[in-house]
């Protein structure tokens, strides 16, 4: 129950309207709890052999009674259900907002299939809670308090013995509903587990059919289906006992009426209409105790959930939350320095970055090169802040980046990544993605850098093309250079490429290149790169190597440095050499 | 364009349909022996409710009006009996029709997702990973309640409402009549509830699957919505979606909250009716006070099941809903059909030839036209030209990913849609541009859970393209855990890991798609040796950008714009002075600047 207090605060949001829907509720179960009564008068008055206009004044009110309920009814459903949608959606809105704002390491630990789930399966789960469960449970407890009243007033023996079997219905009904929930919870394990294969697979599929992986893959999958199939059934097995033992102990009330109250109508202690009562109240009852056995469930369902739900909630932005933000910074400069930074993804992976201790000025252009796996990505990923320098400081303009606003930061910043994501939105807004309102003017001129121009003619709505997910239809290129259109239509005083003309053509990386240099003018850039021709005209050359600056200096330099770059450098001037021999 | 449409989620036709039902009934066939069970035991079952308002006549009317105390304690005894009777096999037919339930789901499922694997990229294409997701998983779970107890409890409620109106005709059928008056009026109700709910239910649906699309697109792609800062704006547009969403579930409370009320009511009104008629025959000694106590308890029970009947029309609604979705896909045909008999190469060469081959991915927008060229054994052929030229659709049409719109493409000979599919991708290894890993180990990655493939052929492989390297500084080494598409390695280790997953497949003709573009000169010229012992006796398709990597190669094939404008070997292009040419300069032309 601890986790579902998280949500007091939304039920306090709709309080007038849940209140009103609980007045609602003891409304309609006084006119249901009246029925039974009338069944006993007219059954009583028959007895006595009265008119029929006796009989008929009691069909009437029999009906009268039942229209005043079904209102209320009708009102319960429209405050008490509509709020819980209405809690639903403020808690799935409120989940998203916090998502979106989690850093890069929670995506990284999290699948997009588990998201997705506690996204919907879980706030369904929560939902039944707030609307359903909350409903019934009012009900059910009003109902069962104002029956039990009557019935003690028309006979306290008789109520004495039809309850006896209601305290062991709660203890049973407690204990299957715990066993239930456990196994639930494993279900919801596999189901999990089945999402996140599927989605692996599909994601997948071309390497799954280059491979001709696909027999392996049902494989797998039919076991992961088999388990779930298991699972399920050790549910059941428990479950199965529900609905059977809840209605064998509320029909043994029942006979109890009808054997001791039988009884006592042939003592003449007791009247047949007031059976009648009994028998109808604990129709009455029925619907109650089943429906607290369902609630409960439901609220350990929704308990269970929320306390998943609550697990995203507590992933704290520690990148955010922990610095202290200047406010005052508005701008961005563009001068960058790194200064003994050191990073590890986790406490316990190994040093990424080691003591690194680097000047960019202001304007000037810094290529980094270095070997696969030798912390490029990592070193860049540390400017917008992605991840947190694990000691150091990193300083922009100055000032140190955990001081900067996280929006001025990042729209000061246009960073080309390694693996461009693009949405299945049309070509103008994913190049426009970072504007706040689109500017024909500024589109035009960051595709005409990025010589997205050409493919705009082969594309036939032009700008308005739509990209299939995931921008599967454009070529590698296409999408590298339209994510570079991205970075670049935000006007950055930083700009970060990494590694983002792998899959473009030398010919058109080189127009791309020529056409930066003039764009860069003013504005600092990185740019990472395995090819020596884009790196070479940069102001300053970085070699990383395992982590650590190897090297540093201009192209010219570094070739005279004779060290790590000359030798990437002569490698790849030998290559040509050899190839012009031949 | 049609496919596009049907899986939109929109808006469709009836929501019972007997087509529909008659196919999913078909699922529930291998379980017979289950539904004749189940049907035996309903049968059973059904009739012990609506025998205790009987027995309570008899007590009423035999025992007490007659004041014999051993009559009423023998009727309860039996009233006891019947309810344990019921109690035990409601619990057998519950486990059985969950467990029939289950497994035809679990068929289902297995099914769909079988037939998802077998479909042409064409399908992936087009349609959002996490629908398709959707579909194996949340809309194969709404067909459960279905199975496991929606068509049994259409059974049991049929069953009981046939053995309460025996009961009610055999006491009295003029009451019975009566009481029943009430029923036209409830099936009007019900019928249009049932209409405005599948309305409203289909527009839900619609919406949840644009909400899913949302999250699921913006999860994998959070980071440049935070890199853009763009949180805020997102934020707006996910309420908007989210608030269709709610709106569509708001609208069918409503309907609910109508409804409910209405059969309660109606209830009532039979009651009234059992008070009024019944009371005047009381009065009259035509009728006994029992037979109304019975009625009465009998309007109860008989209209449990027709309210319910709107919750099991929910059920099959949801079903439905979830099974025409499900039936779309197993319906699409976008499948590359294997030959009827396909041909079987016996000695395979790795010959490769292109005839007049012309493809579009779209209907009219042709990416590759009167394409032809031809690859003998053993060859390496390097395709160049500018990015968009068409150079990767070729891949893909080799390993048959694709069917093309004319011409015809040969292996060995032999027309490529004559030999099966596996037979043809067995023989061809592909080195795509974005690396994809599997969740599993570093080791799974490479043999991808292959039986032929053993360990030490994955570490031989690894070995040989140089990722052996960085494999053994992992923690784990070759059991390394690889997190959700290896976010923890780097572009080029990944790239490593797919060239050696490619090798470890020993294919007789190899394909490398732009794969030596990542990483860098050192590991290059690593995977370049390697890739050079492995071009003997295989056939290989170079596709990079840059030209260094092609140098070697025994032809080389230049594509513009969806056409070959060049072919040659490397000295021949360069003397043509044509588009070779000009690639070819630019690439040097740094270093000619610097006076090396």
């Amino acid at each position: 129950m601890k986790s579902l207090k998280k949500l007091n605060k939304y039920f306090f949001r709709y309080k007038f309207k849940i209140i009103l829907g609980i007045i609602f509720i003891l409304f309609s179960n006084a006119a249901q709890v009246y029925i039974p009564i009338l069944l006993k008068d007219s059954i009583d008055a028959l007895k006595e052999n009265i008119s029929l206009d006796l009989i008929i004044k009691y069909a009437i009110l029999i009906v009268a009674v039942a229209i005043v309920g079904g209102v209320f009814r009708f009102l319960i459903r429209t405050t008490i259900i509509i709020v819980s949608r209405k809690i639903e959606f403020d808690l799935r809105s409120d989940l998203w907002e916090h998502i979106q704002k989690l850093p890069t390491k929670f995506f990284q630990n999290n699948s997009t299939g588990n998201l997705m789930a506690h996204a919907t399966n879980d706030i369904s789960a929560v939902r039944m809670y707030i609307g359903p469960a909350v409903m019934y449970s009012i009900d059910t407890v009003s109902k069962f308090i104002i029956v039990i009243v009557i019935m003690i007033s028309l006979n306290p023996m008789l109520t004495l013995y039809t309850l006896i079997p209601l305290p062991l219905l709660s203890y049973f009904v407690y204990k299957l509903s715990k066993k239930i929930h456990t196994r639930f919870t494993l279900i919801q394990e596999k189901f999990s587990e089945l999402t996140t294969k599927a989605q692996e697979s599909f994601s997948g599929i071309r390497v799954v059919k280059s491979y001709v992986r696909e027999e392996n893959e049902i494989k797998h999958f039919t076991k992961l289906s088999n388990d779930y199939l298991l699972r399920n059934m050790e549910k059941v097995k428990i479950q199965a006992w529900f609905m059977p033992m809840l209605f064998m102990i509320t029909g043994i009330s029942v006979i109890i009426v009808v054997w001791i109250g039988g009884s006592m109508v042939i003592e003449k202690t007791m009247t047949l209409g007031e059976i009648m009562a009994f028998v109808a109240y604990l129709g009455l009852l029925i619907w109650p105790v089943i429906a607290f056995g369902w609630v409960l469930n439901i609220i350990q369902q929704a308990e269970a959930s929320m306390k998943r739900l609550m697990k995203i909630f507590s992933e704290k932005d520690d990148i955010y939350e922990s610095s202290e933000i200047n406010d005052s910074i508005a701008q961005i400069d563009g001068k960058i320095e790194f200064k003994n930074v050191s990073f590890k993804y986790g406490q316990n992976n190994n040093e990424v970055l080691k003591n690194i201790s680097l000047e960019i000025n202001k304007g000037e252009t810094v290529a980094i090169i270095g070997h696969t796996g030798s912390g490029k990505t990592s070193l860049i990923n540390l400017i917008p802040r992605l991840f947190d320098t694990t000691s150091g400081e990193l300083l922009i303009d100055g000032n140190n980046v955990k001081e900067i606003p996280k929006e001025v930061l990042r729209k000061n910043i246009g960073l080309v990544a390694q693996e461009t994501f693009l949405f299945s939105d049309t070509l103008l807004n994913n190049i426009g993605y970072g504007l706040e309102v689109i500017d024909n003017k500024v589109i035009e001129n960051v595709a005409e850098i990025s010589q997205l121009k050409k493919d705009l003619d082969s594309f036939k709505a032009g700008y308005e093309t739509i990209l299939g997910e995931r921008g599967i239809t454009l070529s590698g290129g296409q999408k590298q250079r339209t994510s570079l259109a991205r970075a670049l239509a935000i006007n950055p005083k930083i700009l970060i490429l990494d590694d983002s003309f792998s899959a473009v053509d030398t010919n058109t990386e080189e127009e791309i290149l020529t056409k930066l240099k003039e764009f860069m003018q003013n504005r600092t850039s990185i740019i990472i790169s395995h090819r020596i021709s884009t790196v070479k005209n940069a102001d300053k050359i970085i070699v990383l190597e395992n982590g650590v600056i190897a090297e540093q200096g201009t192209h010219d330099e570094l070739v005279e440095l004779n060290g790590i770059y000359a030798d990437l450098f002569t490698k790849q001037l030998l290559e040509e050499e050899l190839k012009e021999i031949e | 364009m049609s496919k596009d449409k049907r899986d939109s989620d929109d808006i469709k036709g009836k929501a019972y349909d007997s087509k529909l039902m008659k196919r999913l009934l078909g699922y529930v066939k291998p379980y017979k022996g289950y539904v004749i069970l189940a049907i035996l035991l309903n049968i059973l079952v059904a009739g012990l409710g609506p025998l205790r308002p009987y027995l309570t006549k008899l007590a009423i009317d035999d025992a007490i009006a007659n004041s014999d105390y051993n009559e009423l304690l023998n009727i309860s005894l039996l009233l006891v009996g019947s309810l344990i009777l019921q109690a035990g096999i409601q619990y057998v037919l519950t486990y059985y029709t969950q467990l029939m339930g289950q497994k035809i789901i679990y068929d289902l499922r297995v099914k769909l997702f079988s037939h998802i694997q077998k479909l042409s990229l064409k399908y992936f294409d087009k349609t959002p990973i996490g629908k398709i997701v959707t579909r194996v998983t949340n809309d194969v779970e709404a067909l459960n309640e279905l199975f496991s107890s929606g068509i049994v409890m259409v059974f049991s409620d049929v069953f009981q409402i046939v053995w309460i109106f025996g009961f009610m005709f055999f006491m009295s059928w003029e009451l019975a009549l009566i009481t029943l008056s009430v029923l036209p009026v409830l099936f009007y109700a019900t019928f249009l509830f049932r209409k405005k709910v599948r309305d409203a239910y289909r527009q839900e649906r619609k919406f949840l699957s644009r909400l899913n699309s949302y999250m699921q697109e913006h999860i994998t792609g959070i980071n440049v919505v935070q890199v853009f800062s763009k949180e805020k704006d997102e934020f707006k547009k996910f309420i908007g979606i989210n608030s269709d969403y709610r709106n569509s579930l708001m609208r069918s409370v409503y309907y609910y909250a109508t409804f409910y009320p209405v059969v309660e009511i109606l209830s009532s009104i039979s009651i009234a009716l059992i008070i009024w008629y019944g009371g005047g025959s009381i009065i009259q000694s035509a009728m006994t006070i029992g037979v109304l106590f019975a009625f009465i308890q009998y309007t109860e029970m008989f209209f449990r099941p027709i309210r319910d009947l709107s919750e099991k029309y929910n059920i099959m609604q949801t079903a439905m809903a979830a099974s025409e979705r499900i039936f779309d896909v197993l319906d699409d045909d976008t499948i590359i059909e294997n030959p009827e008999v396909p041909k079987s190469i016996e000695h395979y060469t790795g010959k490769v030839e292109f005839k007049d081959v012309t493809f579009a991915y779209n209907s009219d927008e042709y990416v590759l036209k009167n394409i032809s060229f031809e690859i003998n054994p053993g060859e390496t052929v390097a395709i160049v030209g500018a990015t968009g030229a068409g150079k990767t659709s070729i891949i893909s049409l080799l390993t048959r990913f694709y069917d093309i719109q004319k011409g015809e493409i040969l292996v060995d000979g032999i027309n490529i849609k004559e030999l099966s599919k596996d037979e043809l991708r067995k023989r061809i290894s592909v080195v795509l541009q974005d690396v994809f890993l599997f969740s599993g180990d570093i080791q799974s990655n490479i043999g991808l859970n292959s039986e032929e493939i053993t360990y030490d052929k994955i570490v031989e492989s690894a070995k040989i393209v140089g990722a052996d390297r960085f494999i053994q500084q992992l923690p784990n080494k070759y059991n390394e855990e690889v997190k959700e598409k290896g976010a923890t390695l780097s572009v080029g280790q990944k790239q490593l890991i797919s060239f050696a997953r490619a090798l470890a497949f020993n294919p007789q003709i190899l394909i490398l798609d732009e794969a030596t573009s990542s990483i860098d000169t050192e590991t290059e010229i690593l995977i370049k040796q390697a890739i050079e012992k492995l071009l003997v006796g295989r056939t290989s398709i170079v596709i990079a950008h840059r030209l260094s990597t092609i140098q070697n190669a025994d032809k080389i094939i230049v594509m513009h714009k969806g056409e070959i404008r060049e072919i040659g070997t490397h000295q021949n292009l360069l003397a043509k002075k044509g588009i070779y040419y000009k690639l070819y300069q630019l690439q040097y032309k740094e270093q000619e600047l610097s006076g090396v």
